[in-house]
């Protein structure tokens, strides 16, 4: 077979393959009582009293320098720790949600998308979206090990331990994880319960969104009762004045959205948010794959194309002859 | 060269050469200078018998400034202070009244133009001229104004002189403003507080009298050795808020245990005070608000003390260490195999490479039998 029969077949198949696909998926919906957080990067104090807390309800312990325990190291995500604090800082980094000579304080952990790429790209279903709450949780008896889901996040969000030989996958589960179901017996999220000043805010999607959008229509400067622990009933409130804030919920159209919002006064590009379009990757890659796919349709056009080339590689031979001579008796010719 | 003349001041001050030496030491410490400059300090004070005069008036306050100064417990303090100045006016502690008062103010001002210390202790009430605060007469206003044009230095003690305290806090009926409102054109050195630490005051004017000059100042003409860093970055409890730990309630176990107390509405966080180095009243031990269970309420700072409310949570104005935080694109370190886990590589690989052997041997085995067999 020559390049120009393989290239022919090949055209054909993706033809086929094109002409009787399913039709591509768009961004999946929330789920019908999906629960999340709003972050509030402006509210933040940078305590870490939502790290320790996650530690605890998790318990998971605190990473270490040079074998000291005297604080928490996690210097980001890992298998020891599901939730950190990291710092923006530019210039003198004394400015408080100011981008020039300012500095912010954001929050990491697992967003929770609405439509999630670890669970999509998952070959075992080891990881699920919760078909009520939307909580992406781990299930450990059906994984294989082989960590696609860590490639699959754009947060960067699940990771193996490499150091356990029987490592598994870890990430936020919103606390609601077998052991720990906070969520279930009707508590909230460790990290939003200890949080001082409400940055961490727990509550359905639907409820954070509306606040997230009251607090985008404040004025700068305006005095706000900011609520604190679950949207829908605030433990106490928090009075301050509002930040200028970026005109942006990160979350409400992210990648097809997160359960987890985050809101700053600094623009989410310097808060190391990765730029992401509105379709979500897991609906586009599904929606390629499930046309391929459909009706067994690359299946059948691979196997057409390899009868072609082994029937034809058959034929071959004595031909492929023919034409050496051929040609060998031009070459004597001239 | 002799050096001071402790004999004359042992009799001056009635404290022996040791116990004035260790209170000179102490001021210097508060000023954060060197063992040397205490020597100064204490060579200032023996040398000049000719006292520097200190004028001291009292507007809108509750003379706390004072009483914090007489209850300073360093060798015989109120002793020392007071000799070592030559207090000429002083409402509270004077032990003449009335006009005759009055009239010494005005000759030992006339007599030491530019060269006198001017203590303002308490608010200027400006609503309907003054007429909230009037001593022999004359307005708070006109007493300060007039005091102020010929001193050489101008100290506003307590929160109340420096920026209006609590007297100005809303709704502020007799428009009450800190000394430097109605000083424009004048350097007032603020040192806030409710009640300000005595210590501060003593070191801003032992440095006046040594080097002749005001200590470094801040952006609101505060000392800076005083009030150039947050209680918050100092603070014993710091490590607390580092890691989370907060009292929730007065009396929880948190606040028994000793907890950071920003839940409870400190005001640390954002109050420029070096309280938690200097502490109160000379007790030791962590005498202070914070020290024994009390948020801080931010009573040197101007927005803060008398205007926030007690419990609101305070902003916290800064992030320093001891607390570390990751970089934004900080990632975690490429993961090492642990020892069980190379153990189990080791195996696996171990197992492999036994299986390929004998595999290899079999099939030879099977390619000589078979070679053999031909």
């Amino acid at each position: 077979m020559n390049r120009r029969d393989f290239l022919k077949a090949a055209a054909g198949g993706a033809a086929v393959a094109c002409t009787g696909g399913a039709q591509a998926r768009g961004n999946l919906e929330p789920a019908p009582q999906a629960v999340g957080m709003l972050f509030d990067s402006t509210l933040c104090v940078g305590c870490k009293a939502c790290v320790s807390k996650c530690k605890e309800v998790n318990g998971m312990p605190p990473v270490t320098l040079e074998g000291k325990e005297a604080w928490d190291w996690a210097s980001d995500l890992s298998p020891k720790t599901l939730n950190v604090i990291k710092l923006y800082q530019h210039g003198e980094g004394n400015l408080k949600d100011q981008v020039e000579n300012g500095f912010a304080f954001e929050k990491r952990s697992c967003m929770h998308c609405v439509d999630p790429g670890c669970v999509s790209v998952c070959p075992v279903t080891a990881l699920r979206r919760h078909p009520v709450t939307g909580i992406v949780t781990f299930h450990v008896d059906a994984c294989i090990g082989c960590r696609t889901c860590t490639t699959g996040c754009p947060y960067n969000v699940p990771h193996f331990d490499y150091d356990d030989p029987f490592g598994e996958i870890y990430k936020c589960q919103m606390c609601n994880q077998d052991g720990v179901r906070r969520i279930d017996n009707g508590q909230i999220t460790g990290c939003a319960e200890a949080c001082p000043t409400g940055a961490t805010l727990f509550g359905s999607r639907e409820a954070l969104m509306k606040e997230a959008k009251r607090r985008m229509a404040l004025k700068p400067g305006e005095t706000y009762n900011y609520p604190m622990g679950d949207v829908s009933k605030p433990g106490s409130y928090h009075e301050k004045a509002t930040p200028a804030y970026q005109d942006h919920i990160w979350g409400e159209k992210e990648a097809g959205g997160t359960n987890v919002l985050h809101i700053s006064a600094v623009p989410f590009d310097k808060l190391g948010m990765p730029p992401l379009p509105e379709r979500s990757y897991a609906s586009i890659s599904e929606g390629v794959q499930h046309t391929l796919y459909s009706f067994m349709a690359l299946p059948a056009v691979a196997l057409a194309g390899l009868t072609y080339v082994v029937r034809k590689n058959l034929d071959a031979p004595a031909e492929d002859a023919d034409a050496i001579d051929d040609k060998g008796q031009e070459e004597d010719k001239s | 060269m002799n050096g001071p003349d402790f004999a004359y001041l042992e009799q001056r001050l009635g404290v022996s050469r040791r116990t004035f030496l260790k209170f000179c030491t102490g001021v210097a410490a508060t000023l954060g200078l060197p063992a040397s400059a205490a020597y100064a300090m204490a060579e200032a004070v023996a040398a000049k018998r000719q006292k520097p005069v200190v004028i001291w008036l009292h507007g809108q306050e509750c003379t706390g400034p004072s009483e914090s100064l007489l209850r300073s417990e360093h060798p015989t303090l109120d002793r020392l202070i007071l000799e070592m100045i030559s207090l000429e006016y002083h409402q509270t502690l004077d032990a003449g009244a009335g006009h005759d008062v009055e009239h010494h103010k005005d000759m030992v001002m006339e007599e030491n133009k530019g060269k006198y210390l001017l203590v303002v202790e308490g608010s200027v009430p400006l609503a309907q001229d003054g007429i909230f605060c009037k001593i022999g007469n004359k307005t708070m206003l006109e007493h300060t104004e007039a005091a102020a044009e010929h001193a050489a230095a101008i100290i506003a003690f307590g929160s109340c002189a420096s920026w209006g305290g609590v007297q100005s806090a809303a709704p502020n009926p007799t428009q009450a403003v800190g000394a430097q409102a109605v000083l424009p054109g004048k350097t007032v050195v603020n040192i806030p507080g409710c009640p300000p630490n005595p210590y501060n005051f003593l070191a801003t004017v032992m440095h006046f009298l040594t080097f002749g000059g005001l200590p470094a100042l801040d952006s609101q003409n505060r000392p800076k050795f005083a009030y150039g860093r947050l209680i918050h970055e100092n603070c014993e409890r710091r490590p607390h808020f580092d890691a989370g730990r907060f009292a929730e309630e007065f009396g929880d176990e948190g606040h028994r245990l000793g907890w950071c107390l920003y839940k409870l509405g400190c005001k640390g966080p954002e109050t420029y005070a070096n309280c938690p180095a200097v502490e109160f009243n000379d007790i030791g031990g962590g005498t202070w608000p914070i020290g024994v269970g009390h948020p801080c309420f931010g009573c040197v700072e101007q927005g803060v003390g008398f205007t926030k409310p007690l419990f609101t949570l305070a902003e916290v104005k800064t992030h320093t260490p001891p607390n570390a935080f990751p970089p934004i694109d900080r990632r975690e370190q490429a993961p090492t195999a642990g020892i069980a886990t190379a153990a189990i590589a080791g195996a696996a690989v171990g197992a492999a490479v036994g299986a390929t052997a004998m595999a290899a041997k079999q099939v030879k085995d099977h390619d000589s039998a078979s070679g053999s067999d031909q």
